[in-house]
């Protein structure tokens, strides 16, 4: 027989094969049970052992063939029609993915993490303490017995109530009770901030009846306003991470420090805005009052259960927002407490922007 | 405070610039808020001489001057300006403004320009433009022999005033005096002495003058002056006071005035026609009333000192005196009266009666009682300068507190606690250019003081305010700055357990998509009433309507909030706030109690090319962010359990509570009652959440870093499903709990996949589908094994009434 001529035959049937399905039929043809090629293997059992010497090799062969043609057109049939399966599935990625919501944090709660931080590098934890308070802890405790001047300046929200010891209840019109709570719990030494918000009886353009102040306390030995002048320093440098950050000291009054200093810090005007940093004395500069603060009054010291005789500090409060504005570029604080998702698009911070030290407290543009 | 530089320098020889002054002021501890320099807004207007005057070509009421300006100006030629004035003629001596000065009253820049085509290099002024008058009739006629080409503010003499803010402990710096002082201390001149010579009376005081209150109204001093003539006061004394800012009244009014503004010392002017018997100091009867000064009439208490005669009450005592017996024009007779009032007194009164006026706020600061004799003969001398007259004898009841408080200094502590070390001699000197007394020992410390202090100085009582003066005048500029100690190595962590958790809580919420709003603290009373769970925080003197309670819930806050910006138009909203809720506590105490609020309004999801609508939060959005922030929070989510009673806020059925036991409530969530959003003014579903963060139990014992030992199942785990048919009303989480109970040896994970009624299952019931995980142990499951754990499970389920479907 022709082997070879049967082969030629089977290999160019294989070829010619339009798909999967001829394919399968051409292998049943050829190689399946009854299959012709099957069939001529069959005949190898009648043949006399020379006969099968020398046509067992070429039946062999011819099957070898047809079977490695089969798999290799299977194989490019099956990638054919899975690249046209392909081809078919081809999508618009032009169109616009599902969108996940984007949310943000609060400058207020972003800038006080950022104090936080700092302030936890030079040792401070962070106290709080009620802000409806009675008027011993917001005012007398202060050194601001009833009869104070001072106390008319702080437009204070009252409430009717008293509490159990006959106290007048209001709101902390500052962060400055959480002092004395903080001496009264801890003792001495101490170094906290006490950030929060705080209530004034007064709105207008730059002023809310609600706002958030800062305080700092360092209770120790030995403590003067070198101290208090080169914390505030440090506060700042890092907080607006820039080195070129002067003070200027102005002596004032607090009835709950003494000495009392008002500080200044100097800014330079950059397209109209005042930037904290730079020369103030230059022309486009100038001083900005930031923060009140002064040694801690004797009788503020005594009042929250401390000797002031062994223990002297300072105290420092500013305005939280206000120190927001200055870094972020805000300039409206009633937008502060709209809750405008637009301005806390615009404003807000991202949930991973968590200020470190290594990476500057300070979230850039 | 305001004064002039003019007033200042009556009590302060000084050469020093206004900047210099302003410097120090600062320096020192009276902050400037403003100056007012004359000068500048004069910038630009010379006096020059009309030389020729013609009539303008080409209009009837104009002219055209030729004007001399001084010899720097045109060359020292003429200049032409074109005038309207009817007095504008040769020879007159007025103002001209230059081109570029810029017209005080109107802000009109000058410029070189042709009027009615004839050029004009300037602007003849009136007085009215240079708001020194309401003359606008002609231009400005200055006497012949007034200098040609000097700045006219050089010649009119403009007077520069400070504005300073004087902080609530410098009673002394209520008077240009006190100023004086302190800047003489600080090196910018030196400090003139108080000129006063007692006036010797001419006859007794004819009234009868004491003190019955000798608390409120320790001393009480007046005399009478007869025979005044009280008109306007003359227009220096009239000026001084304009420079403070205060209106000129009448001779008689304005010199008290002067006196308090220029010495921080009060007086009062009475006209004796309007007394009757004995002037005394009193406290006031309930019910008594005076008409005061300011024309409007108090209701007196007994609380309140007052200075009465027979008929009534004619001052509240240190704050403000009585109308009727104000002097007019027409008085002729005057008492003056001086006296000490206590502050607390005036400071009570005062904040009583609402009512607050210059001299309180000196009285209540405190004044010199050691001052009653000097500023009597001030306001003596000067009523009889200007006002004529004749003085009675002083009368002089009651006496002033004794001066001559002493505090112990050690002069170290300007090093110690002020932060810069300061010779003794240097401190010597500061204190006594501040009026302080010295007396300098030797302790077993070395070099103690005794510093005597000053009447006018009641805010001094200890050795720091003594730190204070000697930094102050020193130069806080001189402080350097030294590091605070600070702790070996890294800086330890200090954040409280609840501060980390509100920290992480909060980027948690940013991070799954929702925006941190900070809202008000007070709500609108109707807003806060719905979220009450017992009595609201109720401000007294709330600053409106709407921020009058305080809030116990952020839920409304945050309603507000998204009415806001649905308004402004936005379609979906994601916001959060942490904050706290106002309660009540214990002892009248409040209990604030920290929280965090989830609101979701709107759309979900937008409507979009894959999924078509757009879809709305519903209160499994809800759900998975109260569980989503739970497990944030480190609380067990696995063991809560959803019950009820999620409040009346909320959709009755579409609402839950999630709660660690059957009492403590760590959350609730979903959507809001609709009655409630109408409230609101908010159309459509609504779902919150809030979570209690107290109520969230922390970590218990020490903390540890290394986590439990991590052993994967050596065999594989196997999946089975089952599907029971329960009654409609039970609740899906009862079924999965039942069934992940049945075996918890070999239950992994229960979790309900279908949730099926209608076809096929009958009326009043539910098809429930649940897939459960087993994890086998030591060996693999045998059929039997599976056979006996899914009898457990089908048993577990039966006795809440469900049945295993066929």
């Amino acid at each position: 027989m022709d082997y070879a001529a049967i082969g030629q035959e089977a290999l160019s049937r294989i070829a010619g094969a339009d798909g999967l399905e001829a394919l399968e039929g051409l292998r049943v043809e050829f190689l399946g049970k009854q299959g012709s090629i099957s069939a001529l293997l069959k005949t190898l059992g009648g043949l006399s052992p020379e006969e099968r010497q020398t046509v067992g090799p070429q039946i062999h062969a011819l099957r070898e063939s047809v079977s490695n043609a089969l798999g290799d057109r299977k194989e490019a049939l099956e990638g054919a029609a899975l690249e046209a399966r392909l081809a078919a599935e081809r999508i618009d990625l032009s169109l616009p993915a599902p969108e996940a919501p984007r949310g943000s944090v609060h400058p207020i709660a972003q800038v006080m993490d950022e104090l936080a931080e700092i302030f936890a590098d030079l040792g401070f934890a962070v106290a709080t303490g009620p802000e409806i308070e009675d008027d011993w802890h917001n005012f007398t405790a202060l050194n601001m017995p009833e009869s104070h001047p001072a106390r008319a300046m702080h437009d204070t929200f009252y409430f009717p109530d008293r509490n159990a010891e006959g106290r007048e209840m209001l709101l902390r019109t500052h962060t400055s009770p959480v002092q004395i709570r903080a001496m009264l719990e801890c003792g001495a030494p101490l170094r906290v901030i006490a950030p929060g918000r705080v209530y004034r009886s007064d709105s207008d353009a730059t002023h809310t009846p609600m706002f958030h102040q800062i305080e700092g306390l360092v209770i120790d030995k030995g403590i003067h306003l070198g101290h208090l002048k080169w914390t505030l320093e440090t506060f700042l440098k890092a907080f607006f991470e820039r080195e070129d950050i002067v003070l200027r000291l102005r002596p004032s009054y607090f009835p709950f420090t003494e000495p009392s200093v008002e500080v200044d810090v100097g800014y330079s005007l950059v397209n109209g805005k005042r930037v904290i940093g730079g020369a103030p004395d230059e022309a486009n500069g100038g001083w900005m009052e930031v923060l009140g603060s002064g040694m801690v009054n004797r009788k503020v010291i005594a009042a929250a259960g401390l000797d002031p005789d062994e223990w002297q500090g300072f105290a420092f409060g500013t305005g939280v927002d206000r120190l927001a504005m200055l870094k972020y570029g805000m300039d409206d604080l009633r937008a502060f407490f709209d809750g405008d998702v637009r301005w806390l698009s615009h404003y807000g911070f991202s949930a991973l922007d968590v200020p470190t030290l290594s990476g500057g407290v300070g979230t850039a543009a | 405070m305001k004064f002039s530089l003019s007033w200042l320098k009556d009590h302060l020889d000084t050469t020093a610039s206004v900047d210099e002054i302003a410097r120090t002021l600062n320096a020192i501890g009276l902050e400037v808020e403003g100056i007012e320099d004359p000068a500048l807004k004069l910038a630009g207007f010379r006096i020059a001489r009309v030389l020729t005057a013609a009539r303008h070509p080409d209009a009837d009421k104009l002219q055209v001057l030729t004007v001399d300006a001084g010899a720097d100006i045109n060359g020292g030629a003429p200049l032409q300006v074109v005038c309207g004035a009817p007095n504008a003629r040769a020879g007159l001596v007025g103002v001209l403004g230059l081109p570029g000065a810029v017209v005080p009253a109107n802000g009109m820049a000058l410029r070189k320009a042709a009027v009615r085509g004839v050029e004009s290099s300037g602007m003849m002024c009136s007085t009215r433009e240079l708001e020194l008058g309401d003359d606008h009739d002609g231009i400005i006629e200055l006497p012949e022999d007034a200098p040609i080409g000097t700045a006219f503010a050089d010649w009119h003499g403009a007077d520069p005033v400070f504005d300073i803010a004087i902080t609530p402990n410098r009673p002394d710096c209520m008077g240009v005096h006190g100023i004086a002082r302190d800047l003489a201390a600080a090196g910018l001149g030196m400090l003139r002495p108080i000129a006063s010579a007692p006036v010797a009376g001419a006859f007794p005081c004819p009234v009868e003058i004491r003190t019955d209150d000798s608390e409120g109204c320790p001393a009480f001093y007046g005399r009478v002056i007869s025979n005044v003539t009280n008109g306007p006061s003359p227009d220096w004394l009239q000026a001084r006071l304009k420079s403070a800012g205060q209106r000129p009244i009448s001779a008689l009014v304005d010199i008290t005035n002067y006196v308090m503004l220029t010495y921080g010392r009060p007086a009062h002017a009475y006209d004796l026609a309007r007394l009757t018997g004995a002037v005394v100091a009193r406290r006031a009867k309930d019910g008594e009333a005076v008409t005061a000064l300011n024309g409007k009439d108090y209701l007196l208490d007994h609380t309140m000192t007052v200075i009465a005669d027979d008929t009534g009450v004619h001052d509240i005592a240190g704050i403000m005196g009585g109308e009727h017996s104000g002097c007019s024009e027409s008085t002729r007779n005057v008492l003056l009266e001086i006296a000490y009032f206590d502050p607390e007194r005036i400071a009570a009164t005062g904040r009583t009666l609402n009512l607050t006026s210059d001299a309180r706020s000196r009285f209540e600061r405190g004044v010199d009682p050691q001052f009653l004799d000097t500023g009597l003969e001030l306001l003596t001398a000067l009523v009889l300068e200007i006002c004529g007259g004749e003085a009675s004898g002083v009368v002089r009841a009651g006496a002033a507190p004794a001066g001559g408080k002493v505090v112990h200094y050690d002069p170290t502590l300007a090093g110690t606690l002020g932060g810069v070390a300061i010779p003794t001699a240097r401190q010597r000197t500061i204190l006594e250019s501040l009026g302080f007394g010295v007396v300098a020992s030797e302790g077993p410390a070395g070099e103690q003081w005794s510093v005597g202090v000053p009447g006018w100085r009641p805010d001094i009582d200890g050795a720091p305010d003594i730190v204070e003066e000697v930094i102050r005048i020193h130069g806080l500029d001189k402080i350097e700055s030294v590091a605070l100690p600070r702790a070996d190595g890294v800086a330890r962590p200090t954040a409280t357990p609840a501060q980390k958790l509100e920290r992480r809580l909060r980027r948690a919420a940013a991070a799954r998509g929702s925006h941190e709003a900070v809202t008000w603290s007070f709500l609108p009373e109707a807003e806060a009433e719905p979220f009450a769970d017992g009595p609201l925080w109720v401000l007294a003197n709330p600053i409106s309507e709407d921020m009058k309670v305080m809030r116990p819930s952020l839920l409304p806050g945050l309603l507000s909030a998204v009415r806001r910006n649905f308004d402004r138009g936005a379609a979906g909203l994601r916001l959060f706030e942490i904050g706290r809720r106002y309660l009540r506590g214990e002892a009248g105490a409040s209990d604030e109690r920290l929280s965090l609020a989830v609101i979701l309004a709107g759309e979900k999801t937008p409507r979009s090319w894959a999924a078509g609508k757009s879809a709305s939060f519903d209160a499994y959005d809800a759900k998975a962010e109260a569980l989503a922030l739970l497990a944030e929070a480190g609380a067990p989510v696995d063991n809560l359990q959803v019950m009820g009673e999620a409040g009346s806020q909320f959709h009755p059925g579409q609402s839950a509570t999630l709660r660690l036991g059957p009492k403590n409530v760590l959350a609730r969530f979903g959507m809001l009652h609709p009655a409630l959003l109408r409230r609101f003014d908010i159309d459509g579903p609504v779902a919150v959440v809030e979570l209690f963060l107290d109520a969230i139990p922390g970590k218990k014992g020490a903390t540890t870093f290394a986590r439990a030992h991590y052993a994967p199942p050596a065999l594989q785990s196997v999946l089975r499903d089952f599907a029971f048919l329960v009654p409609a009303e039970l609740p899906a989480g009862d079924l999965v709990r039942a069934v992940k109970g049945a075996d918890k040896a070999n239950i992994a994970v229960a979790r309900l996949f279908d949730d099926f009624r209608g076809q096929g299952v009958p009326e009043g019931q539910k098809s429930l589908a649940v897939e459960v995980t087993l994890q086998p142990g030591e060996k693999s499951y045998g059929e039997s094994d599976l056979k006996a754990i899914a009898e457990k499970v089908t048993a577990a389920a039966a006795k809440l009434g469900a049945v295993l479907r066929g």
